[in-house]
């Protein structure tokens, strides 16, 4: 049952995936990027990380996307017809992002991961509740990159004002 | 919960931080007249962060789980990087002013930077230095496109925000990578998972993902396509800062998680920095030498010195971390002298940036042009300034590991790079003033910078054995 | 544990399904007798002018990215809020600095006048 729901997210992740990179109209574009969102929480909740799930549908799929959204009404750019200026890197970009997919398919396919499982099996996790477990790694052991993160935020506000902000 | 709340070990970035939200908070709370004085402020944190630094040497101290670290390495590069914002700093006092960009800002975004630079070389957990790099970088994509009336400005903003996210993207994916492939982020733990495992494929390409965000930070080839048109772009001051302060921060995270964490994989990865420091400096110098505009040279430049601090990473040990360290000091020195001579010859708003614009500029400004020349001259690697005992003791480094041709190739590269150095001094001196420019007073901050910068560059190059030994001395353990 | 999301996942296909059961079937059996009036945008709304490809005003940007920034910042509370009893004083101080970094991006952020529309 578990593996056929994860083929299912996982084969959904993929062709909206290429659906954001193949599809010609910003607009749809985003709207595959936002099922790829979904797709991938549904992935986490599978690896027993429901917190991480719903944080994914929030942030990701809810505010983030409403930001790409905003931006390409914002830049409102013509819908894409052909090959514009990029014309000799298309076929390089493709032979190494081609390499780079062979390469990390192999590498994931013959690799031997280790077997070792840290102490938050998905027994642990259930028993203690996952938002119990992320929030205990992330107020002690995790608590420096957590107050790294506020600084990181306040980064970015005042680099939006800086800006974008009309003066 | 076993918390080692080491505040200590995360002082001198902890004052960093504090001032950045004072300074922030005096920017909006001050007069518009009142807010030159956010830059002393700016001055007095990072020199307060510096004496911090100082006092915490030697005591080898880590906090937070073994996530961050005091050692020698780490606070030699800290005091590098406060050297070099403190120096940016002095030289912006004045820049900022003329060219009317937002005070309290612009300090806040430097200051912040250097937050991020300081987690970066003191950070040993693959975690800390991911959020220390996004700190770094956030606020440089701000700062290049900080003017923003100027098209170039803009352009390279964006140019640098988005490769810099697409790098960013590539050592994440290192990270998770090394993460599946030993189960844990800490570098010491990486080593000894590695070390005590068979060789492991998917740590191999989480080496080579993370290799390849480092070298879009420090602008190695093939990863370097940004850096001539976000330096030529961006505002002189925020390209010296950049040009500096980056450097450090990223080699600085760059030789921890090689040499600490990937010693086990370092068969694989010494012959691929070989060949692509090679190619980097190579690729630096020639195409320098074809540059008519200063900033672009200068940018040119500072990739090919990043070619040549990656010929002591592949020395790996002692020698090779020190002689870096001690590189890393002399370039911090020498290339803000630089832009800060290129600042001092400017008319107003109005910059001296193509190579004839400095035609005949020593007899107007014979200090500067004197100044400048020297720190050419250390650049281009002459004796007896610090940009040649620096890559004496790279080179030294490389042959000493059995890597000589290397060092033979960094010669020749330098004997390349002398060519275009000192075609701005050829123009200052030998070439008849062309009209047009108005013989401007030096501020006294730029001049003051210019002095510090041609005085360490003397002193690094002629008794450099204290500050080796330090250096040394702050290698990895 | 993922088990216990599966209602979640049923009411999503049969989100899905219902949705595209209905399009499918008004497709099938609906009868089709186009009119001019019919096949205005908004059948007896106003007709609309220009192009719908219009560009919306930076201020947009300004106020999402705000709305992501401050958004981010609440994830990190529930984890807290769940655990504030465990955390206790050292939990509240952690919140507290996290918070005060922030406040002061919303100080600023305010006096600058980020949150006017004009």
């Amino acid at each position: 049952m578990e593996i056929i729901v994860f083929y299912l997210f996982a084969a959904i992740a993929v062709i909206a995936a290429l659906g954001v990179v193949g599809l010609r109209n910003p607009v749809y574009a985003a709207l595959c990027l936002a099922v790829v969102f979904v797709s991938f929480a549904g992935l986490y909740v599978l690896l027993s990380a429901p917190f991480i799930a719903v944080a994914q549908v929030m942030i990701y799929a809810g505010a983030i996307l409403i930001l790409f959204v905003f931006v390409i009404m914002l830049l409102s750019p013509p819908v894409d017809q052909g090959e514009g200026a990029l014309k000799w890197q298309k076929p390089l970009a493709l032979g190494f992002v081609g390499a780079l997919a062979v390469q990390l398919v192999l590498v994931l396919a013959l690799a031997v991961l280790p077997s070792a499982r840290g102490s938050l099996t998905p027994e642990v996790i259930a028993q203690r509740g996952d938002v119990q477990v992320v929030g205990a790694a992330l107020f002690s052991d995790y608590l420096l990159p957590f107050e790294m993160t506020s600084l990181l935020l306040l980064v970015a506000i005042v680099g939006v004002i800086v800006l974008a902000k009309k003066r | 919960m076993n918390l080692d709340l080491n505040l200590q070990v995360i002082a001198p970035a902890l004052i960093v931080a504090l001032s950045l939200l004072l300074v922030l908070l005096g920017e909006v709370f001050l007069p518009a007249s009142q807010r030159r004085w956010l830059g002393y402020l700016a001055l007095i944190g990072l020199l307060g962060a510096a004496v911090v630094a100082a006092m915490l040497w030697g005591a080898n101290l880590s906090g937070f789980g073994k996530m961050v670290v005091a050692d020698a390495f780490g606070l030699f590069l800290t005091l590098i990087i406060l050297l070099g914002a403190a120096l940016s700093v002095l030289l912006a006092f004045d820049f900022v002013r003329a060219h009317q960009l937002d005070t309290g800002e612009f300090f806040a975004l430097v200051l912040s930077a250097v937050v991020g630079m300081i987690g970066m070389v003191t950070a040993t957990d693959l975690i800390v230095i991911f959020l220390a790099l996004e700190l770094l970088s956030l606020p440089l994509y701000v700062l290049a496109a900080f003017k923003r009336a100027d098209k170039r400005s803009l352009e390279a903003g964006l140019k640098y925000f988005l490769l810099g996210a697409f790098a960013s993207a590539f050592f994440l994916y290192g990270i998770a990578f090394v993460f599946g492939g030993t189960g844990t982020t800490n570098l010491g733990r990486i080593a000894a998972v590695l070390g005590a495992s068979p060789r492991s494929d998917v740590a191999l390409v989480g080496m080579g993902l993370l290799g390849v965000g480092f070298a879009f930070k420090v602008a190695l080839v093939p990863f370097h396509w940004w850096t001539p048109d976000v330096y030529e772009g961006a505002p002189t001051v925020v390209t010296a800062f950049m040009s500096v302060a980056v450097k450090a921060a990223a080699f600085g995270a760059f030789f921890r998680v090689f040499l600490v964490a990937l010693p086990e994989l370092a068969a694989d990865w010494r012959a691929l920095l070989a060949v692509i420091a090679v190619l980097t400096m190579t690729l630096g110098n020639v195409a320098a030498l074809l540059q008519s505009n200063v900033k672009r040279m200068l940018a040119y430049s500072s990739i090919a010195h990043a070619g040549y601090i990656l010929i002591a990473l592949v020395a790996m040990g002692v020698n090779g971390a020190g002689s870096a360290l001690f590189y890393l000091l002399a370039y911090t020195l020498t290339n803000l002298g630089a832009f800060g001579a290129v600042i001092a010859l400017s008319d107003g708003t109005r910059e001296r940036l193509e190579l004839n614009d400095f035609a005949g500029v020593a007899k107007a400004q014979p200090l500067v042009a004197a100044a400048l020349t020297i720190l050419l001259l250390s650049l281009a690697g002459f004796p007896p300034f610090a940009g040649f005992t620096g890559k004496f003791f790279i080179f030294g480094a490389a042959v000493e590991s059995g890597w000589a041709w290397l060092a033979v190739i960094g010669v020749l590269n330098s004997l390349i790079s002398a060519y275009f150095y000192l075609r701005p001094v050829v123009q200052m001196y030998m070439v008849e003033p062309a009209g047009g420019w108005n013989r401007l007073r030096v501020a006294p901050f730029v001049a003051f910078v210019l002095a510090i910068a041609v005085i360490g560059v003397l002193a690094l190059g002629i008794v450099p054995a204290p500050v080796i030994a330090l250096a040394s001395g702050g290698f990895l353990k | 544990m993922p088990e216990d999301y599966l209602p979640i996942l049923a009411m999503v296909v049969v989100v899905i399904g219902f949705a595209a059961a209905a399009l499918v079937v008004s497709a099938i059996t609906g009868p089709r007798k186009p009119n001019p009036a019919k096949l205005s945008p908004y059948e007896s709304g106003m007709p609309p002018f220009g192009s719908a490809r219009r560009r919306i005003s930076i201020r947009y940007y300004l106020t999402a990215v705000l709305f992501i920034l401050f958004d981010i910042e609440i994830v990190f509370f529930y984890p807290w809020a769940v655990l504030f009893r465990q955390l206790g004083l050292f939990g509240l101080i952690e919140m507290a600095i996290f918070v005060a970094i922030l406040l002061v991006g919303y100080v600023y952020v305010w006096r600058k006048g980020g949150f006017d529309w004009d």
